[in-house]
């Protein structure tokens, strides 16, 4: 679906911090709120929003799913878009609810409208607010991970490296099945631990075999598992999101480390 | 339930799925419209060729699938390219086809080493020689008719396949080809088997690794005549 | 076959410590996956192709009942006999009594899912009717007495070593001392049992990938051929069809086909794509005295018009199992049936129900490749999420984790609430977790950090932050 252009210079964004970013990793909200008022943003963060409802609409629970929804709606009415920093969530605001919220005509279109308004953040910087480059420097190799809803659900994947390409002396190289499962998949990877570990050993494999020494990816849970597998398996690999390269953020201590530690 | 029943079951269980009511009058012409005019759906640019593209094409697509060709200028070409093709092959000088009347006009007398037998394909053969019909350049692929002309069993159980084919009669898609046939045999009427082969047997059963030869033919070879 | 399916979690544990499956699932990315890449690259028109083939089925299932009876009428005129079978129970008497009816001692059989889901192998065998597979593969797993593992490379869970060690054991009476290295050497052998097997025969059964209302034609794709000698050597044919497998006329076969094998194992055609309609005809010199149909719906007519109903476009190509990364962990056995992968996940609850079948739709990352490759364009994922959905209903979610799920939903739904809570806890669990940045163990964490570290919070939450910072300016 197309989506229109606001004329605005500055529109008004409301950041979706989405629920991991929010308890585990608040740096990649704070680098996500400095990439969009680079892109000329107002930000907001509004206090009525806590999580998607993915989890449970994915469980099969679909009554929780759709009243989250509804609050998420509810508490971003009024912006001229809703954005985050996760190609699962944003593909859950804007593919999903839709569906979720279809069976009633009021639901129906008020879900539709916000879809219509809702974004991943790399792909808003640059496919809606035309950004071409960042301001930002890091140095060294990374590897880029494309996580399944965003690069199937939303198209994401020359979005990320087209920004990556401007980071100074940032070298991107690609590793084998960038675009394959990391097996986290949500409570997947609570429900069926075994089967995710096999899928996340052979894509910690691939980033091992990339000889690089930065692992980015666009969805913080991805990151999580892939960053908590590499430091079982001892290897010493920097895991951030991409936000916090692009927006030149990287003093944090990197996914699952201390300071010092990566 | 007995053999009426368990039709009407299955009937009756579609009909209740699809909500249909008691006047069913325009998906029934829906459906008898598109029997009849068996409209085409896509059909993929490149099958569309036609000349000598289309030739080089069927050639290509062939040889592309392990199957090899050669080309006859005209059918007293064929028995020196079969005795040349089963002596480099180290094959015996022996054969079985059907009766078709392409057999029968080619002078085998000029290739006086070969044996020509005729009937349906027995366990035994090792060389066996058909006639396809027509051909789709689109994917390289022959079809063969079932009838005592060019029995089923020839194409499936000797070890080396040698079809004629007429180049006129290789056309672009897979939809020239059938109306081809619908040509031949009429609306709504197939023979038996249409077969449609587009190189040798094989199997990548054994991981994945492709082996030639699995129950059908090792070796497909494709005169092309004209 | 009785499946196994409950059995999930059992079935997974013993697929992960299998070192053969392992190496032979992980040739499926080299093979059918980058084939499929490089063929789908080579048809400018494949996605449009992918469009028209679910419309030829869309269109089909719409008229569905017309288009048996007209396939019905065609079998008929041409001499042959339909079925209609509508459980698994009925296909598998009408089969028995055609072989003895034809006083049958052995049947030979193309590889046939159908047959695998009516389980006719052990039908045959307890009436003494000797069933003998002859497609490769399904041959591979047969004398292993194993069902087969994937639905077009039926014994790709196999490697080499097995294969020859079974030979040695079953083929007794060839040289003890033969060579059999090369997967050459290990086809030939078969190709040599098995030719006996097809000249013995007195009754062949092909499944068929597509049946023909236009024509009243069956159509099978191989590569091997082994389909087309079961048709063509025996006294009777018997082909078995689910009734979705219909289309209306040639060319939307020809649609069809165009997506078929190139999804499957990214060859343009299968070698061998062969149209047979009815008995042999008179003066014909070979084929079958007798052809029958039998058409199997089996749960089919439940799923039309159902939420999963989309399933019934499938045409079996096992794209999506070759694309799934839980598949290429755990290989087709562990689904517990016949239908494995993504296709299975849905289908198998279709037909055999959610109570057997429910972990199936539950063992998806939902990385959505299945739907993606999906040449019918089948919403793969969001059916198994229908199925979660009813298993919730139904109560069939674990109580812990639907607990679990319960008291997190309870909290996010307020977010005054939530805030107060992970307010708390996090920067706690920051604390906890600040010597390492992550756990090696965490309470409730145990399926998380039974194989990797979990990253400990930053420190305070974004929302906090948040408004520490607007507080300040």
């Amino acid at each position: 679906m197309a989506k229109i252009k606001t004329p605005e210079d500055s529109p008004t964004v409301g950041l979706f911090v989405t629920c991991l970013v929010d308890l585990i990793r608040p740096s990649v909200g704070f680098a996500a709120v400095k990439l969009l008022e680079d892109a000329d943003c107002n930000v907001e963060v509004p206090l009525a929003q806590t999580c998607c409802g993915q989890p449970a609409y994915n469980s099969g629970d679909k009554a929780d799913a759709r009243e989250l929804a509804l609050n998420t709606v509810a508490a971003f009415e009024g912006y001229d878009y809703v954005v985050a920093p996760s190609g699962s969530c944003a593909g859950m605001l804007s593919h999903h609810y839709p569906e979720l919220l279809g069976d009633n005509p009021d639901t129906a279109a008020r879900a539709r409208a916000f879809a219509d308004k809702a974004y991943e953040l790399v792909s808003f910087l640059v496919d809606v607010r035309g950004m071409k480059e960042v301001d930002a420097e890091y140095m060294g190799q990374v590897t880029y991970h494309d996580s399944c809803a965003g690069l199937r659900e939303l198209g994401i994947k020359d979005q990320p490296r087209k920004l990556l390409a401007s980071v100074q002396g940032l070298k991107l190289d690609e590793m084998e099945e960038a675009e394959i499962c990391c097996g986290f998949g949500g409570t997947f990877c609570i429900k069926y631990p075994d089967i995710s570990n096999a899928i996340v050993e052979k894509k910690t494999a691939n980033i091992t075999a990339s000889k690089t020494d930065c692992l980015l990816a666009g969805d913080l849970g991805c990151l999580m598992n892939m960053a908590g597998k590499l430091s079982r398996e001892g290897r010493q690999m920097e895991v951030r999101h991409v936000a916090e390269v692009l927006a030149g953020m990287t003093d944090e201590p990197a996914i699952g480390t201390k300071g010092g530690d990566s | 339930m007995n053999t009426a029943q368990s039709r009407q079951f299955v009937l009756d269980a579609i009909r209740g799925a699809l909500d249909i009511k008691s006047d069913d009058t325009v998906r029934k012409a829906t459906v008898q419209k598109r029997l009849k005019a068996h409209p085409s759906n896509l059909v993929p640019e490149h099958a569309k060729s036609s000349g000598d593209a289309n030739l080089e094409l069927f050639i290509e697509k062939l040889e592309g699938q392990s199957a090899s060709v050669s080309r006859a200028v005209s059918t007293s070409d064929i028995p020196e390219i079969v005795a040349a093709y089963l002596r480099e092959n180290n094959l015996p000088a022996e054969f079985r086809t059907g009766s078709d009347e392409l057999f029968e006009r080619i002078p085998w007398e000029t290739a006086p080493t070969l044996t020509r037998h005729q009937g349906r394909g027995q366990g035994s053969d090792a060389v066996t020689m058909s006639r396809a019909r027509t051909a789709a350049a689109e994917t390289g692929t022959l079809f063969l008719t079932s009838g005592a002309e060019n029995p089923t069993t020839l194409n499936f159980l000797p070890d080396t396949h040698i079809m004629v084919i007429s180049r006129k009669d290789i056309l672009g898609s897979y939809e020239d080809a059938w109306n081809a046939l619908r040509q031949v045999y009429g609306p709504r009427t197939l023979p038996r088997a249409v077969n449609l082969v587009s190189g040798p047997s094989r199997t990548a059963d054994i991981e994945q690794i492709i082996v030639m030869g699995a129950h059908g033919p090792r070796r497909l070879h494709v005169i092309i005549v004209g | 076959m009785k499946p196994q399916s409950h059995a999930f979690k059992a079935n997974v544990a013993q697929a992960l410590t299998n070192e053969p499956l392992k190496k032979a699932l992980g040739g499926i990315k080299h093979g059918f996956v980058a084939n499929r890449a490089k063929a789908r690259t080579n048809l400018p028109e494949f996605e449009e192709l992918r469009d028209e083939a679910k419309a030829v089925k869309e269109h089909t299932l719409a008229h569905l009942d017309l288009y048996l009876e007209e396939y019905e009428a065609k079998v008929s005129e041409a001499g042959g006999h339909v079925h209609w079978a509508p459980s698994a129970q009925n296909a598998r008497d009408i089969i028995l009594n055609i072989c003895r009816e034809a006083d049958a001692k052995t049947v030979t059989k193309g590889k046939t899912m159908i047959g695998e889901e009516i389980a006719i192998n052990e039908h045959l065998a307890k009436a003494d009717i000797t069933p003998v597979e002859t497609d490769l593969g399904e041959y591979l797993v047969q004398i292993r007495d194993e069902p087969p593992s994937h639905i077009i490379a039926p014994a790709i869970h196999l490697t080499k070593a097995q294969v020859e060690s079974d030979f040695r054991q079953l083929h007794t009476d060839l040289p003890i001392d033969r060579v059999l290295d090369e997967p050459g050497q290990l086809v030939a052998e078969a190709r040599k049992v098995l030719r006996e097997r097809f000249l013995a025969a007195d009754v062949g059964i092909t499944g068929a990938n597509l049946l023909i209302a236009e024509t009243g034609t069956s159509v099978i794709v191989t590569n091997e051929g082994n389909g087309d000698l079961t048709q063509c050597l025996p006294r009777v044919h018997i082909v078995i069809a689910s009734i979705e497998k219909t289309v209306p006329t040639l060319e939307d076969a020809n649609t069809i086909l165009r997506v078929l094998a190139r999804s499957a194992t990214g060859q343009e055609c299968s070698t061998y794509t062969t149209y047979t309609t009815g008995p042999k005809r008179p003066g014909d010199p070979d084929g079958p005295e007798e052809y029958h149909v039998v058409l199997l719906d089996n749960g089919r007519t439940e799923m039309l018009g159902s939420e999963f109903h989309d399933m019934l476009r499938c045409i079996r190509c096992g794209a999506c199992m070759n694309h799934c990364p839980v598949y290429g962990a755990v290989g087709g056995h562990a689904y517990g049936w016949v239908y494995p992968g993504p296709m299975g996940a849905v289908l198998t609850p279709s037909l055999i129900g959610i109570d057997e079948a429910g972990h199936l739709p539950n063992a998806s990352t939902f990385c959505g490749r299945c739907e993606a490759v999906c040449p019918m364009r089948i919403p793969l994922p969001k059916m198994m999420r229908q199925y979660r959905e009813r298993e919730y209903e139904k109560g069939n979610t674990p109580p812990l984790y639907k607990l679990g799920m319960k008291l997190w939903a309870f909290a996010a739904k307020r977010h005054r609430l939530y805030q107060a809570l992970t307010g708390l806890a996090i920067p706690l669990m920051a604390r906890l977790g600040k010597r390492s940045g992550r756990f090696r163990t965490f309470p409730l964490a145990g399926g998380w950090t039974r194989h990797r570290d979990l990253p400990a919070p930053q420190g305070k939450t974004f929302q906090q932050l948040w408004r520490e910072k607007e507080a300040k300016s």
